[in-house]
């Protein structure tokens, strides 16, 4: 192909100069990396802001396993994991915490990630699965497989995941209209999350009592009751989804620059959006499916990361730190023990998020959009 | 201010010395769900020319160039690149072949010009290649070509409209293809800077490049086309040489506008003057 042989002398006549010189391109924290084989530009700032977000995730969550109703030591948790600790202290570490912060830590980078995605697709910051009501359609889908009985390891994460793509879909043919604008998956969104929100609370008003009773805290988002058998199906969807969403996310952060420009410059629009939003939803379904509709960590964390790493869009790994911290930390705060009553962690994130929407809505009203 | 005129290099750049693609449209019919744009379009783009599409607003010609470059699946007939169908071109070599400037388009906030035009450079890296050395030279160059060395590190929104659109622009040409499709490259931009970018096309073509605009200026399209194609609602009216075409009737028939034609005292080349309509009492 001569196009190939064209390239390869370009890159021959180049190599044989030094680098490209002149007045830096980018701003100071942001260098270029190559070896023969491979070449990046490396943004310092970004790594260490998303290293030091992962490390305070890290720390809280190690917090979270120390404290408790039970003051343990760092040493009797680590003595817990290599089995050396007692019965009860091994239980305790072992079969009641270590699920619920590995789930917490997982389970809020899930929902970043998924939330740093359609925040990308939409082109908006509001455009999170919370507000577009992916998360109320996945746990209409874990409602309803209740109400005919089944729950269990898999049911419920399965029916949750149908009822988030059912949501996906439903949300994107009635914003379809010679292609989806971000505007309008948005308006939909929230129009489809409401209707499905009083479904919800139909639903529970029909389950039994003693169901509805199990699943009602569960309707605020929380991490009470996980074990391990949660952990598991968010594990598999994780390692699934996340290198796949990864790859993708170069072309996604192209399509940010509209359909034509992006289009032009070879991304493929419907496929990077239909393996993204898939990616996406599946993420916030297992998590639903767990600890039922947590509000805001898919809103606020990738807007939180945007802002602490100064990138110019939304990123998915520093997106996916910051929502591995906001859960956890806000997991910390529900079970502290100067809480009055033990509170389900989706009221936490509730508050801080409910804070954080109204800041977000005041600045977007505040700064205009340029176009070109 | 001087940082920011268009520096034309004395020599063609080295490292976009393309060869020439044919791009050609065959019995070409396509639009928008029901509404049909473009009706059974036969054009031929002749190799390494600077071909000007005109026309009235809403005749298609958008929609003409976003069917050339595959934004748009054609209800029938199909789109040539080489004699080969451009569906059956992968889509990372097609984008290293056609690049676009679209008419309009949006820059996430806050990403600087640099940033943006260095996303041109998509086609041409890989999971590996992420940033090399030809990748940081071509978007160098193509700052340095459009004049916008001095607003790399600027972010866009901040930027002026035809700044703006300078680095769109630049982003278009560190694609670096041979065949370059740009919608209205001199909107916003004022006299000074719309004559640069004219001769930025003319000296992209004289180094083999094939090039496409559509443009609003009449004069400008005839005196810098080498090849004129004239629309009008979604048909192909004429197309030629500016000499041959520009004619009275053709500006009558395109545009309802009635004009003369002179001879352009500085290029030789047909120049409209449109008549002036008869003052009120
Ligand atoms: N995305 C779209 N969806 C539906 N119809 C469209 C779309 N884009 C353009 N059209 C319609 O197609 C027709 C041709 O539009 P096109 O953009 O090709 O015109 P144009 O010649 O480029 O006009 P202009 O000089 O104003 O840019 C118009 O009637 C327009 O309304
Ligand atoms: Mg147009």
């Amino acid at each position: 192909m001569t196009l190939t042989a064209e390239r390869r002398s370009a890159e021959e006549s180049l190599a044989a100069d030094q680098s490209p010189t002149g007045p830096p391109l980018f701003g100071p924290g942001t260098r270029p990396v190559r070896t023969s084989s491979f070449s990046a530009l490396l943004h310092t700032r970004t790594m260490a802001v998303t290293l030091l977000i992962t490390a305070a995730a890290l720390a809280v969550a190690g917090w979270n396993m120390v404290s408790g109703s039970a003051m343990l030591g760092i040493t009797e948790v680590i003595q817990a994991f290599l089995g050396s600790a007692d019965e009860g202290t091994t239980r305790v570490v072992l079969e009641w915490r270590a699920p619920r912060v590995l789930f917490t830590l997982l389970g809020g980078a899930a929902l970043a990630l998924a939330g740093a995605v359609f925040q990308s697709q939409t082109r908006n910051p509001l455009g999170s699965p919370d507000i577009i009501g992916f998360s109320t359609g996945a746990y209409t889908g874990a409602l309803l497989m209740a109400a005919v009985g089944f729950t269990g390891l898999w049911a419920t994460p399965i029916a949750a995941i149908l009822g988030g793509l059912a949501t996906g879909a439903a949300v994107y043919l009635l914003a379809w209209k010679r292609g989806v604008s971000g505007l309008r998956i948005i308006i939909v969104g929230i129009g489809v999350s409401i209707f499905l929100s009083s479904f919800n609370t139909y639903l529970l008003t029909v389950l039994s009592l003693e169901t509805a009773m199990s699943v009602a805290t569960w309707g605020a988002g929380s991490v009470n009751d996980i074990t391990w058998n949660h952990v598991y199906p968010l594990l598999a969807v994780t390692a699934v989804a996340l290198p796949v969403m990864l790859a993708h996310a170069r072309q996604m952060r192209l399509m940010e620059m509209g359909d034509d420009a992006a289009s032009g410059l070879g991304i493929r629009l419907e496929r990077v959006r239909l393996i993204q939003f898939t990616g996406g939803i599946l993420l916030v379904a297992v998590v639903t499916a767990a600890a039922g509709p947590i509000a805001f960590i898919a809103l606020v964390a990738p807007q939180l990361a945007l802002r602490l790493t100064a990138a110019s869009s939304v990123q998915l790994l520093p997106a996916a730190a910051m929502g591995a911290l906001l859960l956890t930390a806000s997991d910390a705060i529900a079970r502290a023990e100067t809480m009055p009553v033990s509170l389900p962690v989706g009221v936490v994130t509730l508050v801080l998020g409910g804070a954080y929407l109204v800041w977000l809505l005041v600045v977007m009203g505040r700064s205009k959009r340029g176009n070109r | 201010m001087s940082a920011e005129t268009i520096k034309l290099p004395e020599t063609p750049m080295p490292s976009t010395q393309a060869e020439s693609h044919r791009l050609a449209a065959a019995g070409l019919t396509a639009g928008y769900d029901a509404r049909t744009v473009l009706r059974e379009l036969d054009l031929q783009i002749p190799e390494g020319s600077f071909t000007v599409i005109m026309g009235p607003n809403a005749c298609g010609k958008s929609t003409l160039l976003r069917s050339l470059a595959r934004l748009i699946k054609p209800a029938s007939g199909e789109v040539l690149l080489d004699g080969a169908a451009i569906t059956s071109i992968p889509t990372k070599q097609l984008a290293r072949t056609i690049g676009l400037l679209p008419q309009s388009s949006v820059a996430p906030e806050g990403i600087t010009a640099a940033d943006l035009v260095s996303r041109g450079r998509h086609p041409h890296q890989s999971l590996l290649k992420r940033w090399g050395r030809e990748d940081e030279a071509a978007v160098r160059e193509a700052l340095e070509v459009t004049g916008t060395s001095a607003l790399a590190t600027r972010p866009v929104d901040e930027l002026s409209g035809g700044q703006r659109q300078r680095v769109w622009i630049a982003m278009a040409l560190a694609q670096q293809t041979p065949i370059l499709l740009l919608d209205e490259p001199t909107t916003y931009l004022d006299i000074a800077h719309q004559i640069e970018v004219l001769q930025l096309c003319t000296q992209l073509q004289a180094q083999g490049r094939t090039l496409v605009a559509v443009l609003h200026d009449l004069n400008q399209a005839l005196r810098y086309a080498t090849h004129l194609v004239a629309m009008r609602d979604g048909e192909i009216i004429a197309q030629g040489a500016p000499e041959q075409i520009g004619t009275p009737e053709l500006v009558q028939e395109v545009f309802g506008v009635a004009a003369r034609i002179i001879e352009d005292p500085e290029t030789g080349r047909p120049l409209v003057i449109p008549k002036a309509p008869p003052l009120p009492e």
